[in-house]
């Protein structure tokens, strides 16, 4: 436990994908997108983003745009949202936005709306919650959401809802912390968060806080450091943080750092990777702990980003 | 995102005797093109060379939009080497499609990868797009093969999406209250198992709607609850059955008398209190027996019985002390 290593954190990131020939690396290759995401937005978190070249980012940002204006996971990598969403955010930490086709960008997105208010991945179709947040947060970023339908998305997303008060992928799908955090995060974007009904979603994201003070993202499963993310962003959106035991959750995030080496891993004694890093981190950030820059719930970029984005209009 | 990167290393079946690309004769035509890390790569990668070969005669056939069998076998190579690949996916739907594959055979291929994959949003995804192609006469084997995942991980979120997708649309309703029920029976803690009975419940074309079956899922609720008061999927699924409206709730004099039975029992069971908690900022009148369980549950007379429920929860369950302590102050005034 004890304190956060946030020199060790920052050297982890810096150094984690350099390693050569590791499995890691070779599964990432396709979602180094994202990779690039988590780790530059734990970077700023730390406070030291500066410590990036900004134009050899940029530059290799936009060599995986494909001419259809979507953003594939690598160079030569077919686009996807998931990955177009990564690339925007990266370029707003970089306040680099205006390098984009913006509209090119945005008409790629919007062109993935379904008739019902879905939103698919990529042209090959498949339907989930998470594709209708990363639709609205990317497009909010471009200042394009009204190059969609905002209400029958919100419909679809509101369908999506179960009688415990979570959301799952799709209609009928359990409720589960990240598509929880997903169908949250758009409605909190659109200004549609009085479909939720906050008292009974914020007693079952409450009740994912376990003995050990992390948080799981279904009952009965293991607490997870990513969790801490998808859940406490929830609770904060929907105003009901208050509702678990704050300290209890840090300290369990502080025993999953590798206070050797740095990183984060999923649960304590596990093995530290990127993705959970970020997400410990980002999670610590939500919990206002010290040294660190606000990250904003909604959006998932530190919260002096969002502002630059939408007070300068 | 959710897009969990799942680091678990694919098992490899047996050591393969691997001959080289660049060593087939079929190859000999093809130029390999290495990956472009752009100027300056962010994060450069190495690979091992086996991947690297693999890729770099991937991205040749890509490029070059070879829509060809050796193409096919070679998109089957890289996806063991990295399950992930979208990229290798998709450019595989399309040789698929191109050569008119016989798309059970592919289905096999799926089998194949899939047990040791469970959790790659890829395979899921082609799976049921190969799926949809073959129609509803592969619904049994798409049932029967996410009960083959669900015996390994029964929780499995993707599995339980595809298999909510395959009874949607291909159908094969008949028996899935009944597989519920054994899963369930393996494990009543099962939160999946009793999310996809409240789908079979509410959807299925056979069993006429939630009107129909709520008496007796009442009665299934309550049994598991009797089993494991602790556990929070059936007092959730209880209340889901009524909608969430706490008159209705009420009404059935079967909730209250299963909060006394379990209070009876263990008087700290949060699930129950909480219910009863509802129930009493409902105007619910409760009988002596309820009044006396919670009355033998703290000895602090002066409350009244809901902010005295709230109080025992806040003791039995600190860690969400500040929920119950707002409960408190939802309890509406005596009347
Ligand atoms: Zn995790």
């Amino acid at each position: 436990m004890g304190e956060l290593e946030i020199v060790k954190h920052v050297k982890y990131i810096l150094t984690v994908e350099k390693k050569k020939d590791d499995f890691e690396s070779v599964v990432m290759e396709h979602l180094r997108l994202n990779g690039a995401y988590w780790g530059l937005t734990t970077l700023d978190i730390l406070q030291k983003l500066d410590t990036v070249d900004v134009n050899e980012v940029v530059s290799w940002i936009m060599e995986c745009q494909h001419e259809s204006g979507g953003f594939g996971g690598n160079i030569g990598h077919d686009p996807h949202v998931l990955y177009t969403l990564s690339a925007i955010q990266v370029l707003a930490l970089f306040d680099k936005i205006d390098v984009l086709d913006i509209d090119k960008v945005a008409d790629y997105i919007s062109s993935l709306q379904n008739e019902d208010g879905s939103f698919s991945g990529d042209i090959w179709g498949e339907i989930d919650t998470r594709f209708s947040y990363i639709a609205i947060c990317s497009l909010a970023l471009l200042h394009r959401l009204d190059k969609i339908n905002v209400e029958k998305a919100v419909e679809y997303i509101v369908s999506c809802k179960n009688l415990d008060g979570g959301f799952g992928c799709t209609p009928g799908g359990e409720s589960h912390a990240g598509q929880i955090f997903c169908c949250v995060g758009a409605l909190a974007i659109t200004g549609s968060l009085h479909h939720i009904d906050k008292d009974l979603l914020g007693w079952w994201l409450c009740e994912r806080q376990v003995k050990s003070g992390g948080l799981n993202g279904r009952p009965e499963k293991l607490p997870d450091v990513c969790y801490s993310w998808w859940v406490l962003s929830s609770l904060i959106m929907i105003d009901r943080v208050h509702w678990i035991d704050k300290g209890k959750l840090v300290n369990f995030i502080l025993d999953c750092q590798d206070k050797e080496n740095g990183g984060i891993s999923d649960r304590p004694n596990d093995a530290v990777d990127v993705f959970h890093t970020y997400f410990g981190i980002a999670g610590l950030s939500l919990l206002e702990y010290r040294g660190l820059k606000p990250i904003d719930p909604a959006y998932a970029l530190p919260v002096d980003v969002v502002n630059r984005i939408f007070l300068r209009k | 995102m959710n897009q969990k990167v799942e680091f678990e290393v694919e098992e490899e079946e047996e050591e393969r005797s691997r001959i080289p690309i660049s060593e087939r004769p079929e190859w000999a035509d093809v130029r390999p093109l290495p990956q472009d890390d752009g100027p300056n790569p962010v994060v450069p990668i190495a690979y091992s060379d086996e991947f690297s070969e693999t890729m770099d005669f991937f991205r040749a056939v890509y490029l070059a939009d070879e829509r060809s069998a050796r193409a096919l076998e070679l998109t089957q190579e890289a996806i063991f080497l990295n399950s992930g690949n979208y990229t290798v996916w998709q450019f595989r739907r399309l040789i698929l499609e191109a050569l008119s594959v016989d798309l059970r055979e592919e289905l096999e291929f799926i089998d194949q990868i899939a047990k040791n994959n469970t959790k790659n949003y890829q395979i899921w995804h082609h799976r049921r797009w190969v799926a949809e192609k073959l129609g509803s006469n592969v619904a049994s084997n798409e049932l029967q093969f996410t009960g083959e995942i669900f015996s390994q991980d029964a929780k499995n979120y993707h599995a339980w999406s595809h298999r909510q997708w395959v009874l949607q649309t291909l159908g094969g309703w008949d028996d899935e209250l009944a597989y519920c029920d054994e899963l369930l029976q393996n494990d009543i803690f099962n939160n999946s198992a009793w999310n996809q009975r409240y789908f079979v419940v509410t959807k299925s074309p056979r069993l006429g709607g939630l009107e129909v079956t709520r008496d007796s899922e009442v009665a299934y609720a309550i049994k598991a609850i009797l089993t494991k008061p602790e556990n929070e999927s059936p007092w959730r699924y209880l209340r889901g059955l009524y909608k969430n409206d706490v008159n209705s709730i009420a009404n059935d004099p079967r909730v209250a008398s299963v909060c006394v039975d379990v209070l009876t029992n263990e008087k700290e069971c949060a699930h129950a209190l909480n219910m009863v908690l509802d129930l009493l900022c409902n105007h619910y009148q409760p009988s002596i027996e309820l009044k006396n369980a919670i009355d033998a549950l703290s000895d602090n007379s002066d409350l009244e019985l809901a902010k005295k429920v709230c109080s025992v929860l806040q003791l039995v369950d600190p860690m969400r002390a500040n929920y119950w302590e707002w409960r408190k102050t939802t309890v509406p005034a005596r009347d």
